[in-house]
């Protein structure tokens, strides 16, 4: 067994002015020929511990020894042993490939004979030989990322740290990415690879799991999935409403989650807890029970012991709408030029009331494009867009007033309070006096506000940053509800707890469009438009896609798998 | 601090090449960088060398005659056929008072009653009431000197007509040495060079090491064998040859397009702008090691660059004429001391003596800022 390559004994963190550490007493160790996963959402001390062991922050206590180099002490001997791709990669943008790649090189003194083998390897190995004189501002986010991962191998470091190098990039890259990784490691190189994607720690060696500052796990991610072995299963074959068999299933006292895939329902069970009775859930009379493998978000929810919520009390609040089958929500041949460059290309769809429907796509697929078209915040360069039956290029101020709109990051004013945000956006929706008080009153009920009303909206937990984005979005009782990456970076208790809410807001005749690059999100929608490079190459319900690209060796194909297969063979007929 | 922090690494040369290079490239291939360094200075020489003009022009001012006699009229006259007054005669001291409050003029002159009575008594003083509009102090100066220049001009002509010589009286013949025809612009100008200097330096660095906080590429250098010293030389030296470069072409400008006389040495020019530049590449080094976001590095080095070398370096504003706690201020901007330099060069030529003791400032603030910068720069992100 080779030697450990970095340990970590007891390392904290504190950050000034803040209470709670940012790492907790953390012991670890990390060993070459390996991947180690990094994992964990949004806050749980991810990039702090990286940023320590690459020596760009110091320790509050504790020590990292780095084949018995003190990142602090020895910074100048250990730079050159390690590599380290931030987040965002690191890369000029207005430099070209190979510009990127010289800089690098001369900065860790990778010269001569060797510096021409290193490009050659590294270009090959990241695909990228065609490209070298392109901007690095001009490449794919898949590219970009192979780009920063080769500036980070230069001088052939023994510790590869890659912070979130999955972010943005499109499920094929990611896949290619992989490959990468695992020829590295093959070379005896330690990788550590932090994500927030959970799905992710399944494909590393070793992983530690973070969540706020605490470690709740090392080790393989087997060790860590086997313990729920026999205690997940999926509901198939779901009648009626799948939302409210989720609600009646969640209900249970022996259900430790569950959420909605496609037509079915993935459950999982606690610990010695037996399924629940098919009668009880009235799921129909073709629903049944099938045994699936357990995942790592399944044993991260087991770890932490929080079951969410299966019911969400705003939709108590809201009136019902009818649902009748009308068409709410309409685009036609909806295109979207900035320059030479389009960003949405010929796109149509409908949604129709009380109905979820998904763009699922990669960072810069051109989703975000379509969705502020649709909210009449972006001018269509030709094509038709209309919401409730109203054009958004002549009465878009009309049309805005039936739509709730939460933006990426919750876009709230971070330095207002809870109370002064819920005030603005109701007074921006045109509420006033005594309704807006109730109003205002009621969402801080329903989201258990009330302890965080004087606090400022910065300050505030990941999960109520959430609820209060989604109650400022829904306090003019719109009939349609745009949601712009809402759970990107969000731990899944918190994911779930959201999509509690939108579930039952859709139960009331609320239509619901979502954009989102998690493949497991989509999962929750009745439709999913898949967007590649500004087109929607396919649309239809989570199975159906799914069912597309079935196959004798693959059975049962993931959302992913959908996805990538769906976008290869649409390249294929391009050509 | 931690005691490595301290500790400078000697500088590797490639390193140092490859950060340079880097640097330059981005220059040339981010049109914000052209357009701040090469753009914005001609737009501002223009601007300063036709679109303002400190030269007073025709000012407006009111004239009552209260005194009905020849010579009341005589001395009145003189007023009238000044270029440089517009006069709006008047009937009454209120209608007078009334104008100025709300602007039409900008100050007044009476002749009052017993002007011609008074004159003709031994000693020559004779009332003439000046008031002007201390708004604008520049303006008011500049009617109430004209007052009395006219006043004096006319009572020794008077006299010389008169076949005697005033008693005591003294001949005033202005005379400008280094801009004869006082025009602005010739003291604009070099004076605009400077804030494009302090642009060029201070702006400009400040935001790109901002934005390379901005988009991570920090990080990235942070966890390369890079030291602080050649991270700090690589932004200085480009730079320094990009405020050179926009330098050079500023004085072609102003020289062979704006017709403004230069008549110091080049290598004057050479010397004190290298200095100056030193400055303000200090300035901008020093936001940007405190402001890791582009609008904040903006804004303090719009604040504290650009600003004071406006107000404060005596380029627009009189520096003389300033309250003493201001005039005290004005000696913390180096941008004072090149405005001093500039203007010397262009308009007396090298004065040594001046552009020593000027050059001697610019050198101790610029390694005074130079010296912050080193000793804030982290090589950590906390």
């Amino acid at each position: 067994m080779p030697d450990v390559l970095v340990h970590l004994d007891r390392v904290k963190k504190v950050f000034p002015h803040q209470e709670n550490a940012a790492l907790e007493e953390l012991t670890a160790q990390i060993m070459p020929g390996k991947v180690t996963g990094l994992v964990g959402p949004d806050g749980a001390g991810k990039t702090t511990l990286l940023r320590m062991m690459a020596g760009l922050m110091h320790l509050t206590a504790g020590t990292i020894k780095i084949t018995g180099l003190d990142p602090i002490k020895d910074t100048s001997e250990l730079r050159k042993i390690i590599g380290y791709m931030p987040q965002k990669f690191g890369l000029y943008e207005d430099l070209s490939v190979q510009e990127n790649l010289n800089l690098h090189a001369d900065l860790r003194d990778v010269t001569g004979h060797e510096r021409k083998e290193e490009f050659q390897h590294l270009l090959k190995l990241t695909d990228l030989t065609g490209f070298t004189d392109r901007p690095a501002g001009k490449l794919s986010g898949g590219m970009k990322q192979k780009l920063g991962l080769a500036c980070a191998l230069l001088g052939r470091p023994k510790l590869l740290l890659l912070d979130e190098p999955g972010v943005g990039v499109d499920p094929i890259s990611r896949r290619e990415l992989w490959q990468v990784v695992r020829e590295l490691v093959s070379q005896d190189i330690a990788l550590v690879w932090s994500t927030a994607y959970l799905e992710e720690a399944e494909l590393c060696d070793d992983v530690l799991l973070l969540s706020e500052g605490r470690m709740l796990f090392n080790g393989p991610p087997k060790a860590m999935t086997s313990r729920l072995e026999g205690r997940c299963f999926q509901l198939r074959d779901v009648a009626g409403s799948r939302r409210e068999v989720l609600t009646r299933v969640l209900d249970r006292d022996e259900v430790l989650d569950a959420v909605i895939q496609g037509n079915s329902v993935r459950v999982v069970l606690r610990r010695n807890a037996d399924k629940p009775k098919l009668e009880d859930l009235q799921a129909g009379p073709k629903a049944h029970w099938v045994p699936i493998p357990p995942r790592f978000e399944d044993a991260f929810l087991d770890v932490l012991g929080v079951k969410p919520p299966g019911k969400s009390p705003l939709a108590d609040h809201l009136e019902n709408l009818k649902k009748d089958g009308s068409t709410v929500i309409e685009a036609t041949h909806l295109t979207k030029r900035f320059g030479d460059f389009t960003a949405t290309d010929d796109v149509s769809f409908k949604v129709v009331r009380g109905e979820i429907f998904g763009l699922l796509g990669p960072n810069g697929a051109g989703k975000s494009t379509i969705f502020k078209m649709m909210c009449g915040l972006l001018q269509l360069t030709s094509g038709k867009a209309l919401v409730t039956n109203i054009d958004l290029k002549t009465s878009a101020s009309k049309a805005r007033q039936h739509l709730g709109y939460m933006a990426q990051k919750f876009s709230l004013y971070g330095n207002l309070s809870v109370q002064q945000n819920l005030m603005f956006f109701s007074g921006a929706y045109g509420l006033d006096g005594e309704e807006q008080r109730q109003e205002v009153a009621s969402m801080v009920q329903i989201f258990h506000l009330e302890p965080y009303l004087k606090a400022s909206a910065d300050s505030l937990p990941l999960g109520f940053k959430q609820r209060l984005a989604l109650a400022c979005a829904m306090m003019h009782r719109p009939d349609i509800l745009f949601l712009d990456e809402p759970t990107s970076g969000v731990d899944p208790v918190t994911r779930r707890e959201f999509w509690t809410h939108i579930n039952s807001v859709v139960e009331k005749g609320v239509t619901v469009m979502v954009t989102t690059h998690f493949m497991d999100e989509a999962e929750y929608c009745d439709r999913i438009g898949l967007v590649f490079r500004g087109k929607m190459i396919a649309a239809n319900t989570p199975d159906e896609l799914k069912k597309m690209v079935r196959t004798e060796k693959n059975p049962e194909p993931s959302m992913e798998d959908a996805f990538i297969e769906l976008v290869t063979k649409d390249r294929h007929e391009q050509n | 601090m931690n005691k490595t922090n301290t500790k400078w690494e000697a500088i590797s040369w490639r390193r140092l090449k490859a950060l340079c290079l880097k640097e330059t490239l981005q220059i040339i291939r981010d049109p914000s960088s052209n357009l701040i360094a090469f753009v914005l200075p001609l737009i501002m020489l223009f601007i300063f060398g036709y679109g303002i003009n400190l030269d007073s022009g025709a000012t407006k001012i009111g004239l009552l005659v209260e005194d009905q006699s020849e010579e009341a009229h005589r001395f009145a006259a003189s007023f009238y056929g000044s270029k440089y007054f517009s006069v709006l005669p008047a009937q009454n001291r209120k209608q007078l008072e009334d104008e100025i409050m709300d602007g039409t003029i900008r100050g007044f002159v009476v002749i009052a009653q017993n002007f011609s009575d008074d004159l003709k008594r031994p000693g020559n003083s004779a009332p003439v009431q000046v008031v002007t509009d201390g708004a604008e102090p520049q303006l008011a100066a500049f009617v109430q000197g004209y007052a009395l220049g006219a006043w004096q001009q006319w009572l020794s002509q008077r006299n010389l007509a008169q076949g005697m010589r005033a008693p005591g009286q003294i001949g005033v013949q202005p005379r400008f040495w280094f801009n004869p025809s006082a025009q602005s612009r010739n003291f604009l100008v070099p004076g605009s060079i400077t804030l494009i200097m302090t642009v060029v330096g201070a702006l400009l660095t400040s935001l790109v090491i901002a934005r390379e906080w901005e988009r991570g590429t920090m990080e990235a250098l942070l966890a390369s064998p890079m030291t602080r010293t050649e991270f700090l030389l690589s932004k200085l030296i480009p730079y320094y040859v990009l405020g050179i470069v926009s330098l050079m072409i500023c004085v072609l400008v102003s020289v062979f397009v704006l017709g403004v006389p230069f008549r110091g040495s080049i290598f004057a020019l050479f010397l004190v702008s290298t200095l100056f530049l030193l400055t303000t590449l200090g300035a901008g080094l020093l936001i940007s090691t405190l402001m890791k976001n582009q609008f904040n590095a903006a804004q303090a080095a719009l604040n504290l660059a650009f600003l004071p070398s406006m107000m404060f370096s005596g380029f627009i504003y009189e520096i003389s004429s300033m309250p003493a706690p201001i005039r005290a201020i004005t000696y913390l901007f180096p941008a004072r001391y090149f405005v001093t330099c500039m203007q010397t060069l262009f308009q007396a030529g090298d004065l040594w003596p001046i552009l020593l003791r000027n050059s001697l400032f610019l050198l101790v603030s610029g390694l005074v800022l130079i010296g912050l910068t080193a000793h804030f720069t982290r090589k950590r992100l906390d």
